[in-house]
């Protein structure tokens, strides 16, 4: 329902707006966590918006959940909201009680593996994660686990693992993880979902935000062209910075678009083709509107001071966040070729 | 802010049981076709095909039956378009009548025109061309200088209309011309359309123009005291400018302006097989995350399409972001494969290659050039 859809991103985008200011953006890199911000947003019940009804969600199209993280990408939001959502929908799919506060999801890299082994009448997660986001400052982190007997999930609080400090290129953690944490048997669920599932949604929500952030630059960018004034008139009135915004345009729409079919897919089997088609889209729509609005801009868009970086950064972070251009576009050749050149058209007409 | 979004295409369950009899039909048809042939995908002309095409009831397909039209939804059209231009069929024939100068001439033709006209091109057995450039007249096309003068029974019109694609083989020209003297203060005033029968007008004279490649698509048209009946006037006397720019609207946002070198793709794919070189599997994943995006996008605006309203500068987007791709991939493909393109190979990749290379300069420029398109653009972005 588009008015439903409307509604969810109309109250995350308020949200958004009161709380995040340019200024806040600055004093989170700084080190503050905006409790009054994360606060509004758990309170407007962003954060369990990809949890099925039958699990305590507010039974929202997974597609309309999402488009959330447009809005929250638009605004540079300075949580871990994705991750929230993303782990509420883990803990839901394995059965699990979803807790308030910040959560986080582990693994996020094809090459890292959790363990789960049995531990008197609990369980015992165990190993290393790089690249976590926000796992120095999550509440839980909701864990895939090789068990025993095939995947599990497992809520870990925090004071569960031991953080080695990273961060992605816009000073968001992406910290390196050590678990060793004996939670309850209650905290642990077996699932069907697997890593490559979990990367799938991973690179759906990136879309998302990512869609998000291109509408913000081409607005600052616009709004800059509009009222920067060289050779006696706006620099948006010469043909050659025209064809830049139009290019800028196009790549943001194409994003979108792509963005919405990942988006669909998440509700629909997680589907590999839609989703890694538009990581790989918007991955490379990203690269050129981050460069575009900083050649309009000019200096001043070089500068910590102006706002547009938040962005941009953010961008250049997500684009390779859940797999970049290059192990997408491998993953969907690979299929391609092997379906083989009779089959190419047909397969893409499915979608 | 003025972004640019693009809604879900609507589902439609018609459009879908359509593609696979569609498919069906064209893997009949097209059986013996062979790779450099299907090649020319828009610009390959054969009666026969469109005839068929047209006996299938999928040329004119949106029409009100009451001209030979089917009635059905703008998303079966695009199935039966995106589906011939994917499998390299020859619709050259009925493709402008389809796209363009039938659904203007339903929108703006006399009531005689429509019962003439509309039925010969739902068969398809009727072929038009665009009369727009001319000379000294191509992206700004409100400068035209073919001039249509009023006497006694109609008009006589006088000038040059060039890269007229199939005028040598069309049966109609949609005439863009002038018929008020220039007007400084409104250069769009003063023009009109005309629909001029190829078979039977005097005083006007088709010389073909070969593409760089010796193929000829396109011609000059040269009017002399050429005279055209009160019946040939296409919707009002004066109205040109906004006709024309609404007929532009439908010429931009279908699958032909990113498939034109989908053969290319196929032929690639099976020159690089079943286990291509991890190079080779990034490019081609790529191009398949670009087509499924465009081909989002360009379904998008079908549906937008079927809700009556005119999003030209959606279509400008498809259009541009489609004939980049189109034009990126024989750059790929010759990057993936090491050879010598040659036109006289028979061997189907390179023929393949060697045609979309030679053809695709074309593709920003036929239907607005890219600068055009990104300047239309900026328009809607609320920069000029």
């Amino acid at each position: 329902m588009p008015e439903e859809t409307d509604m969810l991103r109309e109250t995350a985008t308020r949200v958004f707006a009161d709380h995040f200011a340019p200024r806040d953006l600055g004093a989170v890199e700084a080190g503050h966590w905006p409790q009054a911000g994360w606060a509004a947003v758990e309170d407007a019940g962003l954060t369990r918006a990809l949890v099925p009804e039958e699990a305590g969600g507010y039974g929202v199209d997974p597609a309309e959940a999402l488009s959330i993280l447009r809005a929250a990408g638009g605004a540079a939001v300075p949580l871990p909201l994705a991750e929230t959502m993303m782990a509420s929908w883990l803990l839901a799919q394995a059965g699990l009680a979803i807790p308030d506060g910040t959560l986080s999801v582990a693994p996020v890299l094809p090459g890292d593996s959790l363990f789960a082994t049995r531990d008197g009448d609990g369980w015992r997660i165990s190993g290393t994660a790089s690249r976590i986001p926000w796992g120095r400052s999550v509440g839980a982190i909701a864990v895939l686990a090789e068990g025993p007997d095939g995947m599990v999930v497992a809520m870990v609080p925090s004071g569960g693992w031991t953080v080695t400090i990273s961060t992605n290129l816009a000073r968001e953690p992406r910290d390196r993880l050590t678990f060793d944490a004996v939670v309850p048997r209650a905290a642990v669920g077996v699932t069907g979902v697997d890593a490559g599932q979990l990367r799938r949604l991973g690179a759906a929500a990136r879309c998302q935000q990512m869609s998000g952030a291109m509408d913000h630059i081409l607005a600052l960018t616009l709004q800059y062209a509009l009222d920067r004034k060289q050779f006696g008139k706006p620099i948006g009135k010469f043909q050659a910075v025209q064809q830049n915004l139009a290019i800028m345009a196009s790549q943001t729409a194409a994003a979108s678009a792509a963005a919405d079919l990942a988006a669909e897919a998440v509700g629909h089997g997680m589907g590999l083709t839609p989703i890694a088609a538009a990581k790989v889209r918007c991955g490379e729509a990203a690269g050129t509107v981050a460069s575009l609005g900083h050649a309009i801009h000019g200096a001043i868009g070089f500068t910590y001071e102006h706002s547009l970086h938040y962005f941009t950064k953010r961008l250049w972070s997500w684009r390779d966040e859940f797999g970049g251009e290059t192990e997408w576009a491998l993953v969907l050749g690979r299929a391609a070729a092997e379906r083989g050149p009779e089959r190419f058209w047909a397969d893409m007409t499915t979608l | 802010m003025n972004a640019i979004t693009f809604p879900k295409p609507p589902p439609s369950p018609e459009a879908e049981s359509l593609r696979l009899e569609v498919r069906e039909f064209l893997r009949v048809e097209l059986a013996g076709r062979d790779a450099r042939s299907k090649a020319e995908s828009w610009s390959g002309h054969d009666a026969e095909f469109s005839r068929k095409l047209g006996a299938k009831g999928w040329i004119g397909m949106t029409w009100p039956k009451q001209y030979g039209g089917h009635e059905r939804s703008a998303l079966e059209r695009y199935v039966v378009m995106e589906e011939t231009l994917a499998a390299g069929a020859p619709v050259s024939l009925h493709w402008v009548a389809d796209r363009q100068s039938g659904v203007q001439i339903l929108k703006i033709g006399t009531e005689t025109q429509k019962q003439k006209i509309l039925p010969k091109i739902a068969a398809g057995e009727c072929c038009f061309c665009i009369g727009m450039s001319e000379p000294d007249s191509g992206s700004d096309l409100a400068s035209t200088r073919t001039k249509a003068t009023r006497v006694q029974g109609g008009w006589l019109v006088n000038g040059t209309k060039l890269w007229t694609s199939s005028a040598h083989l069309a049966d109609y020209m949609i005439l863009f011309c002038r018929t008020g003297s220039v007007d400084s203060t409104d250069r769009h005033a003063g023009t009109t359309q005309f629909l001029v029968d190829m078979k039977t007008t005097t005083g006007m004279q088709i010389r073909p123009v070969h593409a760089l490649s010796g193929a000829h698509h396109f011609n000059e048209v040269v009017f002399t005291d050429a005279f055209l009946p009160e019946d040939a006037l296409l919707g009002t006397e004066g109205a040109g400018w906004k006709q024309v720019t609404g007929e532009l609207a439908f010429e931009r946002s279908g699958p032909e302006r990113f498939l034109s070198t989908f053969g290319l793709v196929v032929e690639l794919m099976r020159v690089l097989g079943r286990d291509p070189s991890e190079r080779a599997a990034i490019a081609l994943g790529r191009l398949q995350a670009h087509f499924i995006t465009l081909r989002r996008m360009s379904r998008s605006i079908s549906g937008m399409l079927q809700q009556g309203l005119e999003p030209a500068n959606h279509a400008a987007m498809v259009k541009d972001l489609g004939t980049t791709l189109e034009q990126e991939i024989p750059e790929i493909a010759r990057t993936l494969i090491a050879s010598e393109p040659t036109a006289e190979t028979t061997e189907d990749f390179l023929a393949v290659l060697a045609h979309s290379m030679l053809h695709a300069p074309s593709f920003s420029l036929r239907g607005g050039t890219r600068e055009i398109l990104r300047g239309m653009i900026a328009r809607g972005l609320g920069l000029r």
